[in-house]
């Protein structure tokens, strides 16, 4: 075991702050402080024109008007917003049935949860074995009173990308309010919300190089979306979301969108190249399988599962690598991914997978300890499991009875 | 998550990874767990002819703490008797190797692996209406 | 030239001791806290350890302490939280409130809540007449600010527990404007749920925390990821949080110290003020945060004169900065009873332990300048 930090391949959970991002943030907590909602006095000012500044950088990424994106403390509070905002504005009109999907961040399911305690009724669609939703399946889920529907961009885990477009389109031929959780897609995907049929996106700055504690709601001004507030107080937002904004944070998410906007073209590609290289290395391992569609993917995820070694015990042995296993915000849990779940891999497959995410400061030598460093513990793993001697042995595990336990 | 150190060591270093003959008639062999719930244990055991335990070797599917505690008890089963043996209880693998509560079951798992190995081992032994 | 910041009650400059614990979170510590790796877990204890300071800031456990993203987040979590879990009967805060206390309030009424404001007295102090009366009524939960924003008047929170406990009402105090100011402790006051806010302390913004009591369920108002034992999901702000707790430890050991020199300070600055017949609302109060004056010249409109101070270079607020978008008088002035002509007149000068018996010095004579010109106009314009 080495002393130095492991190498960070969870660039999904979180997101180093780029170098030029924290230095566009630290002036605004040290020198220019204020309250933006402060107008009476040039500290107030300096702030608000910076926060402007900000909301036009994220709104270029997404081809948007700085006036359809709201500040929120990150994509939790957007994916809360977005739902609750919206099923409780239009259920008198439309209708209180939800469609999203299993495999959605739990933002959105447990906020659709909570939604049908209060007398929403919710459909939750199976995505297909690759992780990608049926557009079959979703037009038949859609129902005369269906008020919203909820589909991620591009999935925190397996990192595949929905077709937006088509479901968007599904969603406005039969009214239906349509939000997007984009919170890993940022940086990776291009997104064009001036042609995209979407109603109400969310964003997270930590997820593409900026600061935690930040993130945005997308809201559609034509058609106009309407949302109801679910944090009152001074009225900031335009009414949609009160609570002093933290400027420094803003600037961050604005400067890291920017960047990402600049760069994000020639950075997939090298991260595309980092990726298959990982792939190819990875495959060479026996009993090892991808969890999700290679091709609608972003080039940032490898979610895999090596056979016959259990997850944790995996996790333990690649110490020297910063990885997931299923989600961060779920690892504290000794339950197996839902999503791989949802995707009908079996529960040992799910428990013995990987997340590798590979970023913007990711390099080659870091891919190649990591196969290396693979190979070997997967190696050591499999000497220890009964499972992989069971195999060896031309065992079929599927056939064998175990004991209760 | 933090591991104690001694968890840690049977991990890093197990002790007695391996597989004896199943088929011996000496050998007893406890497999417990299912892959589903994320732990298989196996656990041998070889006597020799004074009944004592000569020789425990296993092979775990599971986490640290799993393959820890089933390092740990073929330390413990050497030297020992079936019946000594067969007292060996969770709460004391638990507490040698400090598991954290949601771990505690790593060491019921290992307990079971030793009375499943020690009934295996009985069923063959002369006597028993097993034995063929 | 160089601006004097008099509005330390709208947000506080960081201390330069807090950016450094900072700064290490911004960079090279990136790590999510849930994550189970070492990236992850450096920010985990981080984050525990910021949870050890502001509990032991307020005489808690730190299991007491929720994080959340601002003092706004933590009012409406409390109000809509602990309400969400109660039969509704009756919710009482007081009328001078900050609108994030009052706005989530008053949506409880959708919920099928009596909802009623209990007055002040001309002093800005709760009327606990008015408290005793309305409580005639099953009530469930009672919010009222340990100090006011405005005019720094302290409330009787003691009396306030003391007469909700009666009536099994439970108690949320925001306690935003009070922490660092003055002694705030959990237990002496006896409420069930505490809203605290870093930016205000000289931490950063994006920081808050509702300290509950352990008998309290509550509802989340972010569902998610399940952080914060599930009460409030949504990854840590690491840095804000770490910073949150640095200024609750400094702000806590420095507290006599801020005590003694801006009620000196204030002494000085409301004696100037007597001298101009400047009105200063609840002066006659002793129980006032020591950093704050709020005071208004008859016929001189607030907004205006915050603005010619702030061509002179200083700066203060008029009201709060939150309504200091619109033109409506201060809502505490008139639930004060001050006339609205005069409220119109509010000038909120807010001190800290960084300004100087100069700077108070130099902002007088400005005013008094000011004050005649405008005195002026306002004759001519008659």
């Amino acid at each position: 075991m080495s002393d130095r930090a492991p190498i960070y391949l969870d660039y999904s959970a979180t997101t180093p702050v780029d170098p030029r991002v924290a230095a566009k943030m630290i002036p605004f907590i040290t020198e220019h402080y204020g309250n933006p909602a402060s107008r009476s006095h040039p500290y107030g000012w300096t702030a608000e024109k910076a926060v402007e500044n900000a909301r036009e950088e994220v709104a270029k990424l997404v081809n948007a008007d700085p006036r359809e994106i709201v500040w929120t403390s990150g994509a939790t509070e957007s994916n809360n917003l977005a739902i609750k905002g919206a099923a409780n504005f239009y259920a008198a009109s439309k209708g209180k049935h939800i469609i999203t999907v299993a495999t959605e961040h739990k933002a959105v399911i447990d906020t659709v949860r909570e939604l049908e305690r209060q007398g929403f009724e919710a459909t939750y669609l199976e995505p297909e074995p690759n992780g990608l939703v049926d557009l079959e399946k979703f037009k038949a889920a859609i129902r005369p009173d269906t008020v919203l529907a909820s589909v991620m961009l591009v999935n925190n885990e397996i990192g595949v990308i929905q077709d937006i477009t088509a479901i968007g389109n599904i969603c406005r031929a039969n009214n239906v309010i349509f939000h997007v959780d984009a919170a890993q897609a940022t940086g990776k995907v291009v997104i064009d919300l001036e042609t995209l049929p979407v109603d109400l996106m969310s964003f997270s700055a930590h997820k593409t190089y900026g600061p935690k504690g930040i993130g945005a709601l997308y809201v559609r001004r034509k058609p106009r979306i309407r949302i109801e507030a679910q944090m009152h107080g001074g009225g900031h937002e335009r009414g949609m979301r009160s609570g002093t904004l933290a400027t420094h944070q803003i600037v961050g998410m604005g400067e890291a969108f920017r960047i990402a906007h600049e760069e994000m073209a020639a950075e997939n590609e090298r991260i595309r190249m980092l990726r298959d290289r990982l792939l190819h290395g990875l495959m060479e391992i026996e009993e090892t399988y991808v969890n999700g569609d290679l091709d609608h993917r972003v080039p940032h995820n490898l979610n895999m599962s090596f056979n016959f070694v259990e997850g944790e015990s995996l996790i333990m042995a690649v110490k020297d690598i910063a990885v997931s296993s299923g989600s961060a915000c779920t690892s504290a849990s000794l339950e197996p991914s839902y999503v791989l779940r949802a995707l009908g891999r079996s529960d040992e497959l799910a428990h013995s997978s990987i997340r590798f995410s590979i970023g913007r400061f990711t390099t080659q030598a870091d891919v190649d300890y990591t196969i290396d460093l693979l190979k070997s513990k997967i190696g050591k793993l499999r000497e220890l499991s009964p499972l992989w001697e069971m195999f060896k042995d031309g065992i079929d595990l599927s056939k064998v009875q175990w004991a209760a336990h | 998550m933090a591991y104690s150190d001694k968890v840690l060591d049977h991990y890093e270093n197990p002790r007695n990874v391996g597989s004896l003959d199943k088929n011996a008639s000496n050998v007893g062999t406890g497999m417990v767990g299912a892959p589903a719930c994320g732990d298989v244990m196996k656990l041998q055991i070889q006597v020799n002819d004074a009944g004592i335990i000569e020789d425990a070797k296993f092979k775990t599917y599971g986490c640290g703490s799993a393959i820890a505690s089933s390092s740990l008890v073929t330390e413990w089963l050497k030297g020992k008797t079936l019946d000594q043996a067969a007292e060996i209880k969770n709460s004391a693998i638990a507490e040698e190797l400090a598991l954290p509560p949601v771990k505690i079951h790593c060491s019921v798992l290992a307990e079971d692996a030793i009375k499943a190995a020690v009934a295996d081992l009985k069923s063959k032994q002369p006597g028993s209406k097993e034995a063929a | 030239m160089n601006t004097v910041y008099f509005d330390h009650n709208s947000t506080t400059a960081l201390h330069p001791q807090v950016l450094e614990v900072m700064l290490p979170f911004m960079t090279a510590q990136h790590g999510n806290p849930t994550s189970r790796h070492v990236f992850g877990r450096n920010a985990r204890d981080a984050v525990e350890h910021a949870r050890t300071q502001i509990a032991e800031t307020v005489g808690v456990q730190a299991s007491q302490v929720v994080f959340t993203a601002s003092g706004t987040e933590a009012n409406n979590f409390a109000i809509r939280g602990i309400a969400g879990n109660l039969a509704p009967s009756q919710m009482l805060y007081s009328s001078i409130e900050h609108p994030c206390v009052s706005r989530p309030a008053l949506a409880l009424q959708t919920n099928g809540w009596q909802v009623n404001k209990i007055k002040v007295d001309p002093h800005g102090q709760l009327d606990l007449e008015h408290l005793n009366a309305l409580l005639q009524r099953p009530t469930g939960l009672i919010s009222v600010m340990l100090a006011n924003n405005e005019t720094g008047a302290l409330q009787p929170l003691t009396a306030v527990t003391a007469a909700a406990k009666q009536h099994k009402a439970f108690v949320h105090t925001d306690a935003v404007q009070a922490l660092g100011k003055v002694p705030v402790d959990f237990y002496d006051l006896g409420v069930h749920a505490m809203t605290l806010s870093s930016h205000k302390i000289g931490g950063p913004l994006g920081a808050g925390a509702l300290v509950l009591d352990k008998r309290v369920d509550i509802q989340p108002l972010l569902l998610g990821g399940g952080q914060e034992k599930g009460l409030r999901s949504g990854t840590e702000n690491v840095a804000a949080i770490v910073g949150f707790g640095a200024a609750c430890a400094i702000a806590q050991q420095q507290l006599a110290d801020y005590q003694t020199h801006t009620t000196l300070l204030r002494s000085q600055l409301e004696a100037g003020l007597h001298q101009l017949k400047a009105t200063v609302f609840g002066a006659e109060n002793a129980q006032r945060l020591p950093n704050t004056s709020f005071f208004a010249f008859h016929h001189i409109e607030g907004e205006t004169l915050v603005t010619a101070l702030d061509k002179a270079g200083f700066a203060v607020a008029s009201g709060s900065a939150c309504s200091s978008d619109s033109t409506e008088p201060s809502h505490v002035l008139l639930a004060m009873g001050v006339e609205e002509e005069l409220a119109r007149g509010a000038v909120r000068v807010s001190l800290s332990a960084h300004n100087t018996v100069e700077q108070v010095d130099a902002f007088l004579a400005t005013l008094a300048q000011e004050v005649k010109r405008l005195k002026a106009m306002t004759a001519i314009a008659a």
